[in-house]
């Protein structure tokens, strides 16, 4: 009975197994029919979409940085240069136990507050397979020191790379200015494409104004990458077309003299050649140590700098404006004779005061008795003011300062250089637009004397003063002569645009560089000082003042304060007969131009026309 | 598919000496033998390129499979019967050691899934892949088939057992293996259809309970499966990748050795779960087809052994084997095509590792062994 169950049963359950294993069978049959679609759909409908990523993961573009071009003096002394630096990075997702690390990194070589702090802002930003620098420009000692322990610091490792150094330092501050890490703000305004990879931008002085031509063009790599986003293969290269480099007009010897002549008052010096505009030597004091900036200067010393008294993050040259006291006379003078309003002979009486027709205010000369009958020649040479108050007041403000605006006074002189000022040529259309008043007649007087409103910087009074040297050309003034490459040889920058000045009569110039070489080689001129054997000097002395002095008050240069001493002025060229120098001095509160100013300027022509073991001898002609 | 012929009478079988081969004289099915071997030469081939050309871990992987096909060889060698006795004594056994992994686990405050035997690990998770299926065979086959409700019952409580415990690992890849063999063996002893379907509703309506006991990583891991881009390079990443590596083989593949995704490593874990995505993307759709053509060569065989098997414990084991390596195959390509949710099952035979290759042959042993004891069997 029970066998006969068990064998009905076992019929049963052998048709329902066979029954379930066909389904199961239809089952795995259905299943893996739809794996297939599935991969149907992968591999052949959205085929070309997961080609195009699968191309996205393992190409990557890396971009290759052009090396920065260098910057030279007149005599190829390097300004610039690319020095190779060390710095210590890190690659998180390398390393096992980071704070461990950083622990031991510390004990090792030492870590800066700040190193950490940049360090942990990198790394929140990088992903983690990402080399982040934990310590910048490590010395040799350290890399030794760290070389060494390289095997108990997985994951770190040292990265050469180029940073920007400047030999000169504080000398060529102001004319090289200095790179720095690239800012949101720089990124506005350049092609981000070319400088992927770049860590610098020029930021100030010639690094800024020559970015282009100092950067080169970005190159690019195709490689191809593995998941940890390390290259494995270059597929492509297009090489990057490094920076070119730069040869300057100024020789930094000179402009070394220039500093050294200064001494340790606070003044400006700007010499040009004449005869093309080219800048020998442009310097600022006191200057600044450009180094620091490059790798981002800390902010505490960066406040110092900001915060000085004596500004010596400002360049004087092109940003310090002063008003040119009796430097502008030689440029009256000049303007009284090509207008007409003056004849080369006319002699005015100087009683030591002007007086305007119907009014009582005095403007006093600077010499209390008055100079007498005077002309143009020794008016300039004796520095009279009352026969140029007489002059400005007879050619009128408009005349006036359309002529001088030949002399780019009030304009910019076109420097190749950012962060010009123009300075201020006092007008009608000036006044009205700045102070919304009308012109009165006094301001005409005393801009005779080149001052009351009227400002300048020094680069505009010596390339002013090289037009009179050489007859009228005002050439703009160029910091660069040359950009050196490789493959063409030197090659010139867009040279600098030169403006004619109109000339009446040449007998009017010739007057008025006589006169200013009498200033030097005269009896009685201001600067006769100057006089030498070696070469002859033209020139004119100027005295800017900083504060007004009453009507009739006594004026005690000791009792007051240094600060609100006259700037002295200089303007000279030389020598008169080939001129090859023209220069302009300022030195800041300094008292008289004469004496103060136009010694620094003899040093540095000197130092030019008769040479110093540092500087080939321009040649004076006796 | 059972020719009258050899139709069993409930008589002692007589089967002549004449009628078979070699192989099955040393309990060897050639059918599936060959269908396996072309199946690790196929994964070894694959596996050379997935680890980045390393000869030596393609040498470990043969020297595994050598050893699994010892372990299946010797398996084939023990008749039924003798695995029917063990079933319960190796259940036991199984359950026993998960308990012990898992109080291991507590002391030792982290998961845990295997014991240190000294000369190697053992994974009783392994054992309980066998002993699970055999476990419900034989308390199944005990009684006439099919199962009455109270049988099912228990059945469903003994597979519970394990399958919590391996869950709590947590494993949840084993634990859906373990679990889909136990349920394999109550569909084919051939509990109704409605009593699956009313399963197939409970279990969806237990889905929230399930969500809850899950742990964080699993819960993410489904939530990534349904929108991998969420999260691009964390859990999704495996998704992506290995979706790009296969999409990208297009119908013919990149060629050997040439998959952009797989030697550059974009593709994670390419050599042990992910390797079909290696497969897809260097040998296209041509070389899947390829692979599933031997997969459901194995797998039909295996169902049409099965349906050959004399008794009703050798035929619910056989078919529940055969089923449970399907699940792996389909789960493994589910997930690394992006279809099913990231659950740590290899594809097997063909990914590196060598804990379930050993229990895959051991399995594949049983099943010859059924297929080749056949006519032997006293009746």
């Amino acid at each position: 009975m029970s066998g006969n169950l068990e064998f009905k049963n076992y019929r049963r359950e052998g048709r329902l197994f066979t029954r379930r294993a066909i389904m199961a069978g239809l089952f795995v049959f259905i299943l893996l029919g739809v794996v297939l679609g599935r991969m149907f759909y992968l591999q052949v409908i959205d085929h070309e979409h997961f080609t195009t990523l699968a191309q996205d993961n393992r190409v990557k573009l890396i971009p290759l940085p052009p090396t920065r071009g260098l910057i030279y003096d007149r005599q190829n002394r390097p300004l610039a240069l690319n020095r190779p630096a060390f710095n210590l990075e890190i690659v998180p997702e390398l390393v096992p136990h980071i704070d461990q690390t950083l622990e031991d990194l510390d004990v090792l070589i030492g870590l800066r507050e700040q190193d950490l702090e940049r360090f942990n802002r990198l790394r929140r930003q990088k992903r983690h397979f990402e080399s982040i620098p934990i310590k910048l420009d490590i010395t040799q000692e350290e890399a030794a020191l760290f070389a060494v322990n390289r095997h108990k610091f997985p994951g770190v490792s040292i990265k050469a790379r180029l940073t920007r150094t400047y030999p000169m330092k504080e000398i060529m501050a102001h004319v090289v200015g200095y790179v720095g890490r690239i800012s949101l703000k720089d990124l506005k305004s350049i092609d981000a494409s070319n400088y992927a990879g770049t860590t610098y931008i020029g930021k100030t002085g010639v690094e800024r104004s020559y970015e282009d031509i100092l950067h080169g063009q970005v190159g690019m790599q195709e490689v191809e990458v593995n998941a940890l986003g390390k290259a494995v293969r270059v597929l492509k290269e297009i090489p990057p077309r490094p920076g070119r480099s730069l040869r300057l007009n100024v020789d930094s010897a000179l402009q070394k003299v220039a500093l050294d002549a200064l001494g340790d008052v606070n003044g400006a010096v700007v010499a040009i050649d004449p005869r093309d505009g080219g800048l020998l030597a442009m310097a600022s004091k006191p200057g600044y140590d450009t180094n620091p900036f490059v790798e981002g200067i800390s902010s505490k010393a960066y406040k110092a700098l900001r915060d000085d008294p004596d500004k010596p993050l400002y360049n004087r040259a092109v940003q310090g404006t002063y008003p040119p006291g009796s430097t502008i006379k030689p440029f009256m003078g000049l303007a009284g004779l090509e207008l007409g309003l003056l004849d080369l002979k006319e002699k005015k009486y100087c009683p030591g005061f002007f007086q305007l027709p119907g009014h009582d205010h005095k403007y006093r000369d600077w010499k209390r008795g008055g100079h007498g009958p005077m002309d143009v020649d020794s008016a300039i040479t004796q520095s009279c003011d009352v026969f140029f108050y007489q002059l400005a007041h007879e050619i009128g403000i408009d005349k006036l300062q359309q002529y001088l605006k030949q002399f780019h006074f009030g304009e910019k002189t076109g420097i190749d250089l950012m962060g010009e000022r123009k300075g201020i040529r006092p007008s009608r259309e000036w006044k009205r637009r700045r102070y919304k008043q009308v012109w009165f007649p006094g301001e005409t007087v005393i801009i005779g004397i080149g001052q009351g409103a009227f400002q300048a910087t020094p680069l505009q009074l010596a390339a002013a003063t090289a037009a009179i040297a050489n007859g009228g050309h005002y050439h703009e003034p160029r910091l660069v002569s040359a950009i050196l490459d490789e493959s063409n040889g030197d090659v010139s920058p867009e040279p600098g645009k030169t403006h004619d000045i109109p000339i009446r009569n040449p007998a009017n110039w010739n007057k008025i560089r006589e006169a200013m070489e009498h200033v030097v080689q005269g009896p009685r001129g201001t600067a006769r000082r100057l006089k030498n054997e070696h070469y002859r000097i033209a020139g004119k002395t100027g005295t800017a003042q900083v504060f007004t002095v009453a009507q009739d008050a006594e004026y005690d240069e000791e009792t007051i304060t240094k600060k609100m001493r006259d700037h002295a002025l200089f303007i000279a060229y030389a020598p008169v007969e080939d001129p090859k120098i023209a220069i302009a001095v300022i030195v800041e509160n300094g008292g008289h131009g004469g004496s103060t100013a136009a010694p620094v300027a003899k040093k540095v022509m000197d130092a030019w026309l008769l040479g110093t073991p540092d500087i080939k001898p321009e040649g004076a002609t006796k | 598919m059972n020719p009258a012929s050899r139709s069993p009478s409930g008589l002692p079988a007589s089967e002549p000496a004449r009628h078979r081969g070699l192989l099955a004289r040393i309990h060897l099915d050639l059918p599936l033998l060959t269908g396996l071997l072309l199946l690790c030469g196929y994964g070894l081939v694959v596996l050379y390129s997935a680890t980045g050309q390393d000869l030596h871990q393609v040498e470990k992987q043969a020297l595994r499979l050598l050893i699994a096909f010892g372990a299946m060889f010797f398996l084939a060698q023990i008749p039924p019967q003798t695995l029917r006795r063990w079933s319960p004594w190796l259940y036991t056994l199984g359950v026993a050691l998960l308990l012990a992994v898992l109080i291991m686990g507590v002391i030792g405050k982290g998961a845990q899934r295997w014991l240190d035997l000294g000369f190697m690990r053992f994974q009783p998770s392994e054992l309980v892949k066998l002993a699970a299926p055999m476990m419900l065979a034989w308390f199944l086959s005990s009684k006439p088939l099919p199962p009455n409700w109270k049988q099912i019952l228990l059945s469903l409580v003994l597979l519970a057992i394990p399958v919590l415990l391996i869950a709590k690992q947590p494993d949840l890849g084993t634990a859906i293996l373990v679990a889909s063999s136990g349920l394999f063996v109550l569909f084919l002893a051939g509990i109704s259809w409605r009593l699956i379907i009313g399963l197939g509703l409970l279990a969806a309506a237990a889905a929230p309970a399930i969500w809850y006991l899950m742990h964080d990583y699993q819960r993410r891991r489904v939530l990534t499966f349904l929108n991998p881009e969420s999260d691009p390079l964390g859990s999704g990443y495996h998704i992506i990748q290995s979706k790009i590596a296969i999409g990208s083989g297009g119908i013919y593949g990149k060629g050997w050795l040439n998959g952009t995704q797989s030697q550059l490593e974009f593709l994670p874990e390419r050599h042990t779960d992910f390797i079909f995505a290696v497969l897809g993307e260097e040998f296209g759709l041509i070389g899947i087809m390829i692979l599933m053509a031997i997969f459901l060569f194995i797998i039909l065989r295996g169902l049409y052994m099965a349906s050959q098997a004399q008794d009703s414990y050798s035929r619910l084991l056989a078919g529940a084997l055969v089923l449970v390596f399907f699940v792996y195959l389909f789960v493994n390509m589910g997930m690394v095509s992006g279809i099913l949710p990231v659950v740590g099952v290899p594809l097997p035979l063909i990914s590196y590792g060598g804990t379930s290759l050993v229990t895959l042959m051991a399995g594949f042993g049983m099943l010859m062994s059924i297929h080749t004891h056949r006519k032997l069997v006293p009746k």
